[in-house]
């Protein structure tokens, strides 16, 4: 029988792989059209390299992040494959997730790829939805929400990121060599970031 | 999609396969890895290698040889390669003389190759890194990521490789690629994009009568679009973009590639080379040497690139120096 952390980047993954012409077609317009195709090799690798039996949190996303550093390529192998393996530390020897540890597994991430990427928020990148969601989910467990209801809120507030990524035009990546053209279009690492965080949540709701 | 390929999945692979199949003299492959090195090694000297995404052939594995790169690493088509890979080039490639990295100025290509390059200084390995970033259709500025390094490089890959062949130290040969860097620069256009395999359909649209200007070298769309005009009526906007740079004047000699992104008839890059020997010949700047012909492509975009390379006595000599490699061979 396969662990929750196993079933959980097999969802995240299946979801990625689904998602697979969307994502492309949206780095179509403001990249060079592999944004999809390349996360779902990686998520293909993950699927099938993450041991199924693996319970133990940390050690399942640190395989995971190592096989997107060594399947993807691109900007989005670094960057995503630093995410995984910075929130990896977070859940070292962990086999249950709790709000505040899934709270500074996103903290380690956005500090990962922050460094990686030399970015920002506002910059039309992953960031822009990955760092409200922390902001949003951190505001909530503060104010005394459940884990799920602060994810819930967390997961709008990544669509909102996406939805604010088409405002602005993009400084980081292929994107801004396109300059004001990139405004009016999402980002597409902004948005695998908020299917991820969508599977999860969908995920743990069960 | 109209592909002579056999999947989309295979054909990286299967390309590398080809090219040591019909370049065994020059290269062999890393086992289990995308990678391509010099058949005969490099020990001893100073080792040049470069990469990136494929879909750009010959480069970058056609530059492996004699005179220029003693590694490349592919990666999917336009993605960069991944750390692993890399990594491995570095450690097969090293001669014991330290390594130079030469990475086209792309976020992905850069933070990869600077992985890699960590994990090999981490096993005592020499490594330093150039950046190319010629291509002047992007404004250099802190509101980008930078220059995206284009035909251009391949100066680099030609006079660093020189270097590095007559028994320049590593940071000889650093610093000659860094030298080509300050001087060269390059300016592409379209008149139709390209289709990446895995994509299926065309990086971008274009009516009949359009053309992109400022395009990159990955189906990414260029900085304008417009109505198509004679090709002397298009180089003379790639050529003024490049002067307008300040670096290329009267008395000047420079180095000329006209670049054909993959689709282009040779024909047409004939046509348009004539013409800019003729800017060049009216400005008063000295051709020392010129090369036509398709050096870093975008797979089937049809279109061309203008590069300039300033040059002074050590660039010309290099320049001149024989190279032995798939893709260019000089005596």
């Amino acid at each position: 029988m396969s662990t929750r952390i196993y079933d959980c980047l097999k969802a995240i993954g299946e979801r990625i792989i689904e998602n697979k012409d969307f994502l492309t077609d949206l780095d179509r317009e403001i990249g060079d059209a592999d944004h999809g195709v390349n996360m779902a090799r990686g998520f293909q690798g993950v699927i099938e390299k993450v041991p199924e039996d693996e319970a133990d949190i940390g050690a399942a996303l640190k395989k995971a992040g190592m096989t997107l550093l060594s399947t993807v390529g691109g900007a989005s192998g670094p960057l995503y494959g630093t995410a995984y393996m910075e929130a990896a530390k977070v859940f070292a020897g962990k086999t249950e997730v709790t709000g505040e540890d899934f709270k500074a597994s996103l903290a380690a991430a956005i500090e990962g790829i922050k460094k990686r990427g030399h970015a920002e928020k506002g910059e039309k990148t992953m960031l822009d939805a990955l760092i409200p969601a922390y902001d949003t989910l951190s505001e909530k467990l503060s104010g005394g929400s459940e884990f799920l209801e602060a994810l819930e809120a967390a997961c709008q507030a990544a669509n909102e990121g996406v939805e604010f990524t088409k405002t602005i035009a993009a400084t980081k990546g292929r994107a801004s060599y396109l300059g004001e053209r990139s405004i009016g279009h999402q980002d597409p690492g902004a948005t695998s970031l908020t299917i991820t965080l969508e599977t999860i949540r969908d995920f743990l709701k069960g | 999609m109209k592909k002579l390929i056999n999947g989309v999945d295979n054909i990286v692979d299967e390309m590398l396969e080809g090219m040591v199949a019909a370049y065994p003299q020059y290269v062999k492959r890393l086992d289990g890895f995308d990678v391509l090195v010099r058949a005969g090694g490099s020990k001893g000297k100073v080792a040049l290698v470069s990469g990136g995404g494929s879909g750009h052939e010959p480069a970058h594995g056609g530059y492996v040889g004699k005179g220029m790169l003693d590694g490349a690493i592919a990666g999917a088509v336009f993605t960069s390669p991944t750390p692993d890979q890399v990594y491995e080039a570095i450690k097969a490639a090293d001669g014991g003389k330290g390594v130079l990295l030469v990475i086209k100025n792309y976020t992905g290509d850069v933070m990869n190759f600077e992985m890699a390059a960590d994990m090999a200084r981490d096993e005592g390995i020499e490594v330093e890194q150039v950046i190319t970033a010629d291509d002047v259709a992007v404004e250099n500025s802190t509101w980008t990521t930078g220059r995206r390094g284009i035909a251009g490089t391949i100066f680099v890959h030609k006079i660093a490789g020189a270097c590095a062949e007559a028994g320049g130290s590593l940071a000889e040969v650093k610093k000659v690629a860094e030298k080509v860097i300050e001087n060269v620069r390059s300016m592409g256009m379209a008149i139709d994009a390209c289709t990446v395999p895995a994509a299926g359909k065309p990086s971008f649209d274009l009516a009949e009568d359009e053309i992109e200007i400022g395009i990159g070298i990955h189906g990414e769309p260029g900085v304008n679009r417009e109505k198509i005009s004679s090709v002397n009526e298009i180089a003379d906007k790639l050529l003024n973009k490049i002067f307008a740079e300040g670096i290329y004047n009267s008395g000047d000699e420079v180095a000329v590639m006209v670049n054909g992104m993959g689709g282009t008839p040779l024909m047409e890059l004939l046509v348009a080379n004539k013409h800019v020997k003729e800017v060049l010949d009216s400005k008063g700047i000295k051709i020392a040497k010129t090369l036509v012909g398709n050096y870093m492509t975008s797979l089937d975009m049809e279109g061309f690139s203008i590069t300039l390379l300033k040059v002074d006595d050590e660039l010309k000599k290099y320049l001149a120096a024989p190279a032995d490699t798939p893709a260019f061979v000089q005596a």
